[in-house]
């Protein structure tokens, strides 16, 4: 259990890691936090000719605030930052949560938001979330930037629409509006395992008492993070009750294609994705216009 | 092609020339000489090899020694003191919070940064989940969890000590 060799390459900015990149784009590993990579190196899963480390690259690691709520956070960005950054915290609390749900601390030091995001492991929790939050990836290859909305991004397991050649630069945030609620569930075989299913949502209730914004974003049950499309217009003008939630649950339970595996069958995913979602709906309602949470 | 480091490991200098695909677990077991940070599954999962880069806890597993060129590491071998064990350790050997030791040193340094991030820890649920990255099979971790909240006592009082 030990890496293959491997050339190994320490840019210092991202203009040098895509000058890196383009010397050998379909035999690089880019290595963000590695917690994925360097398993994956260690089995020899992964033997890339050339290791590009980004992390002495100047530019990827930092969580910027602009006017009209929008947040940048750099792919570098550690996961644990999602969890201990105060400003952060009260923009996207969602995000926070979803960070608290990915494996351990010692993990979280250093797996990074780009990272996990890149990575597209249908089990993990920053997708999700960033599906929820409609948020947009930044990447960078040689000619130009692109800027990918999360719903096109992910393409199936372990598959982004990351091309040879490129790196994931930035995720860009909208803050949802003021008052929206958000709640972020999973269920794991024990706490900091691989989520069995989990569920991403958000919810506004307008001042009428009716939903004006409703989103969800499941994880763990396909390929890639479901988000259902009709959400807005089973829910929004609706009253935010338990029996529209459990519908929704019921849906989205109905529509996922989970996959058996040794820790749960199909069935059971699609019966917990179900609940979840119901559950964190009702959850998001509950804290929307800063209601006592549930 | 092997590449310089070196580091600053439990207060002293370390360097040697390595391959890049060197981890930094095997960098502090066979080039530092010091073997007290276990290997266990070498993908991350059990802990063993839990070490504290510039304070933190990180795998050493999942980590190139050339990545931490310049850093400051803590090993378990850091831990006890001029005078004897270090409060932490103590508290393990009295609450039997080890049987074969293959991960204590994984759960003493988790445990380290968990207790400097919160020196009021007092919750048992609290102190579960925290270490629930570090796998041990002997004891059941009911000693690990007592000896933890014990080891956060005593450096609370030795803190007010130092103060008064």
């Amino acid at each position: 259990m030990k890496p293959p060799p491997f050339d190994y390459a320490t840019p210092r900015s991202v203009d040098e890691v895509v000058e890196v990149l383009r010397e050998a784009p379909d035999e690089s590993s880019l290595l963000a936090g590695g917690q994925s990579l360097m398993p994956l190196l260690n089995m020899r899963m992964a033997q890339p000719r050339v290791v590009v480390d980004l992390n002495r690259a100047e530019g990827l690691g930092a969580i910027e605030l602009t006017g009209e709520g929008r947040v940048r956070i750099g792919s570098m960005v550690r996961q644990r930052r999602l969890e201990t950054d105060q400003e952060l915290r009260d923009r996207l609390p969602l995000l926070t949560e979803a960070a608290r749900h990915i494996a351990h601390v010692p993990i979280r030091m250093r797996g990074t938001v780009g990272g996990s995001l890149a990575h597209a492991d249908p089990a993990a929790e920053l997708p999700a979330a960033v599906c929820a939050l409609e948020g947009r990836l930044l990447v960078r290859g040689t000619e130009v930037e692109r800027t990918i909305p999360a719903g096109d991004f992910f393409l199936g397991a372990l598959t982004s629409a990351i091309g040879p050649g490129e790196l994931l630069v930035a995720v860009a945030i909208d803050t949802p509006p003021k008052g929206t609620g958000w709640a972020f569930h999973e269920v794991a075989r024990t706490h900091g395992a691989f989520a069995l299913a989990g569920a991403a949502a958000l919810l506004h209730v307008g001042e009428d008492g009716g939903i004006d914004l409703a989103r969800l974003a499941l994880l763990g049950v396909g390929s890639v993070p479901y988000v259902p499309d009709w959400l807005g217009e089973m829910a929004v003008g609706e009253a935010p009750d338990e029996s529209l939630f459990r519908r929704i649950g019921e849906r989205a339970g109905d529509e996922v294609a989970p996959f058996d595996d040794v820790h749960a069958s199909a069935d059971y995913r699609r019966r917990v994705a179900g609940v979840l979602s119901a559950r964190a709906l009702a959850e998001a309602a509950g804290r929307s216009n800063g209601r006592a949470s549930g | 092609m092997t590449r310089r480091v070196s580091m600053t490991v439990n207060g002293r200098p370390v360097e040697a020339d390595v391959e890049p695909r060197r981890l930094l677990a095997d960098f502090l077991r066979e080039d530092a000489h010091l073997y007290g940070t276990h290997l266990g599954c070498e993908h991350g999962v059990c802990g063993a090899c839990t070490i504290l880069l510039d304070g933190e806890p990180v795998r050493s597993c999942l980590m190139l020694a050339v990545q931490a060129d310049g850093a400051e590491l803590t090993t378990v071998e850091g831990l006890a003191r001029a005078d004897g064990l270090h409060p932490l350790q103590e508290a393990f050997r009295e609450h039997h919070a080890l049987q074969c030791g293959f991960c204590t040193p994984g759960f003493l340094l988790t445990s380290l940064y968990l207790i400097r991030e919160q020196p009021d820890l007092d919750d048992e649920d609290e102190i579960r989940e925290a270490l629930s990255g570090n796998l041990c099979r002997c004891t059941g971790y009911q000693n690990i969890v007592d000896a933890v909240r014990d080891a956060a006592g005593r450096l609370r009082q030795e803190s007010q000590t130092t103060k008064g």
